[in-house]
């Protein structure tokens, strides 16, 4: 049976700007079609933005890669149009198991929290991810928006002109060139944009090598991450079982630093390691199996001139904690707003500063907890290894220790305080949605928040009013008025009012937080709006 | 703000000192370092008031004020 992922979904075709006398113009170009690619393009195109994507693949992305995605990314996707499929075929969980040496040192539960459209976390292969994001460029495309995708198309040349960037693009017809006013770079950890351009990547190397087998199997296990610090069958190092939607389970094998990639890649060896870990009659078909190294860095920015990097290309981090496809996704909702605006001639070009600053600040958070998770996992000194054995034997019998024990701390969003956008505060409301916060979903009587808002501004107003439509500088913000009267479980209140009797939130485009104040008034909106799209400081 | 106690607060410091040498007596180096961390761990976990914590950790070090930061 061919899999998903040995299928060409956008096969190479000839483009009539290949036949072009002079270079075609596209106001977006995206190079790279993986998630942080198509979501940036989907994005543009449902604002009507035109967007061109090239890659050199046709494929999606080649076994799981990617696995975890986390309540905000989810909420992105909803906004982009595709949260559901992903949802119905993601495997939840809640339950994980820690292991030490030859025993269970303790189980946890996630204990999601309750008010939420969203799970905390799905496990989705990055093919299905891709397949679904692809499913979303057709739909769009039969809907008439302005997206193509250019398989087959690998850029050979960039180079900044004062207006545009001038690309060279490989074909098997041979070479073209395309100019674009903007050129999103989501071509992964090895960016072939950023070495083009010269630019530094630098950082933190860990050495390690991590085994990854994605196996079929008709197992017994329940539906829980399990992860084991130094077991019998993974001496000194550490392993992990995680299940994906089809009976496909992840298992992660440490394997230090020196080793003989080729002789571990060799399928007896796997099913060595597979037996060891699972038992000697365990029946199993290999799907995928790959070894990876990681590294913990980042650019020094996220644009230089007309290009602007997201994703793996511009941040890369440890794959503990599943924040890197996550945090990819808080790039490009992060980005797509403001270059409409900007191409719109709304927002000053340095609006894309702000993009560096938030996703920047982002990125460091991710790195932070990204290497720490690396630290407790693969200890670097004597004294590092025996605290964390200490932690592990005082947590099979002390709940004190349990927060301690850290193989991966599992991505959250990023609120981004001191941001130049955000505007004033309001003295009284709840932290969580303080200026810079991801809007925090709430049921209302028919639906849930976060469905209300996204993709332009809004003032969302709790038991207090606001205009229903607003223009403010050729930008538009819509009123959405609510009331705790409708709010059962007092989420509304819990979120958003706190110890304050009414509330109006100024939202951007990408859910989140700009402003909030008691009540409406017309010149403090229209200052914060101007903050927030970069027009005044 | 509670500041770290660095007066004798221990009844006893001689009966404690002893029970704490007597816990290690025939334990090897390795695991007396073992022993040392979970109790640390332990410790700190009982205090629990992070900038006590930080102050512990700052006085343990013996650097002279002027060294600080």
């Amino acid at each position: 049976m061919s899999k998903i992922f040995e299928t060409p979904l956008y096969p190479y075709t000839r483009s009539t700007d290949q036949d072009a006398a002079e270079p075609a113009q596209h106001p977006v170009i995206v190079v790279g079609a993986g998630p942080i690619g198509l979501a940036a393009a989907i994005d543009l195109a449902m604002q009507d933005v035109a967007v061109v994507v090239v890659d050199d693949n046709d494929k999606v992305s080649w076994g799981s890669r990617a696995i975890c995605f986390a309540k905000r990314p989810l909420e992105i996707l909803d906004r982009l149009g595709c949260g559901d499929p992903m949802v119905d075929k993601g495997v939840m969980w809640n339950l994980g198991k820690v292991y030490f040496d030859e025993r269970q040192v303790f189980g946890f539960n996630l204990l999601p929290e309750d008010g939420h459209k969203r799970p905390a976390f799905i496990n989705l292969q990055q093919y299905y991810f891709e397949q679904y994001l692809i499913d979303r460029v057709r739909q769009l495309q039969a809907e008439g928006k302005p997206i193509e995708l250019r398989g087959g198309n690998k850029v050979l040349e960039v180079a900044q002109k004062e207006d545009c960037v001038d690309l060279t693009i490989g074909t098997p017809d041979g070479p073209y060139r395309l100019h674009a006013d903007w050129l999103i770079a989501c071509d992964g950890a090895a960016s072939p944009i950023r070495n083009m351009m010269g630019l530094d990547f630098v950082g933190r190397v860990f050495e390690d090598n991590f085994l990854i087998a994605d196996v079929i199997m008709d197992a017994e296990f329940p539906t829980e991450r399990w992860f084991w610090f130094d077991p019998p069958f993974n001496r000194g190092q550490s392993a992990l079982l995680h299940k994906q939607p089809d009976n496909v389970w992840r298992i992660d094998f440490q394997l230090g630093w020196d080793i003989d990639r080729d002789e571990e890649l060799k399928a007896e060896n796997i099913d060595r390691r597979l037996k060891a870990m699972l038992g000697e009659d365990i029946k199993y078909e290999l799907e995928w199996s790959s070894i990876y190294t990681f590294q913990c860095r980042r650019m020094d920015r996220f644009h230089e001139g007309r290009v602007i990097f997201a994703g793996d290309a511009a941040h890369q981090v440890s794959p503990f904690g599943a924040r890197g496809a996550n945090s990819g996704l808080q790039d490009t909702d992060n980005l797509g707003w403001k270059l409409k605006l900007i191409l719109d001639g709304k927002a000053p070009e340095s609006l894309l500063d702000s993009y560096d600053v938030e996703r920047i600040h982002g990125a460091d958070e991710n790195i932070l907890n990204s290497s720490r998770s690396t630290d407790f996992i693969t200890p670097k000194s004597e004294i590092s290894r025996i605290f964390r054995d200490a932690v592990l034997d005082l947590s099979e019998r002390y709940e004190a220790t349990r927060p301690m024990v850290n193989s991966g701390r599992l991505s959250v969003p990023c609120t981004y305080d001191g941001s130049p956008l955000n505007g004033p505060d309001c003295d009284g409301m709840p932290e969580r949605t303080r200026p810079g916060s991801p809007m925090v979903d709430a049921p209302l009587p028919n639906g849930w928040l976060l469905d209300r808002l996204g993709s332009g501004f809004y003032l969302v107003a709790i038991d207090t009013d606001v205009p229903e439509t607003l223009e403010i500088d050729g930008v538009g913000i819509t009123g959405l008025r609510l009331s705790t009267d409708g709010d059962a479980d007092g989420y509304l209140h819990q979120r958003y009012l706190g110890e304050a009797k009414s509330a109006v939130y100024l939202v951007r485009p990408d859910q989140h937080v700009a402003a909030r104040w008691i009540s409406y008034d017309e010149a403090e909106t229209a200052g914060a709006l101007r903050k927030a799209i970069g027009r005044s400081r | 703000m509670t500041e770290l106690n660095t007066t004798a607060n221990i009844a006893g410091p001689d009966e404690f000192y002893a029970e704490l040498l007597a816990v290690h007596e025939d334990l090897s180096k390795a695991e007396s370092d073992a022993f040392n961390a979970r109790l640390i761990l332990l410790l700190a976990n009982h205090i629990g008031d992070r900038a006590v914590l930080s102050q512990a950790l700052r006085a343990a070090s013996l650097k002279k004020r002027d060294e600080e930061n």
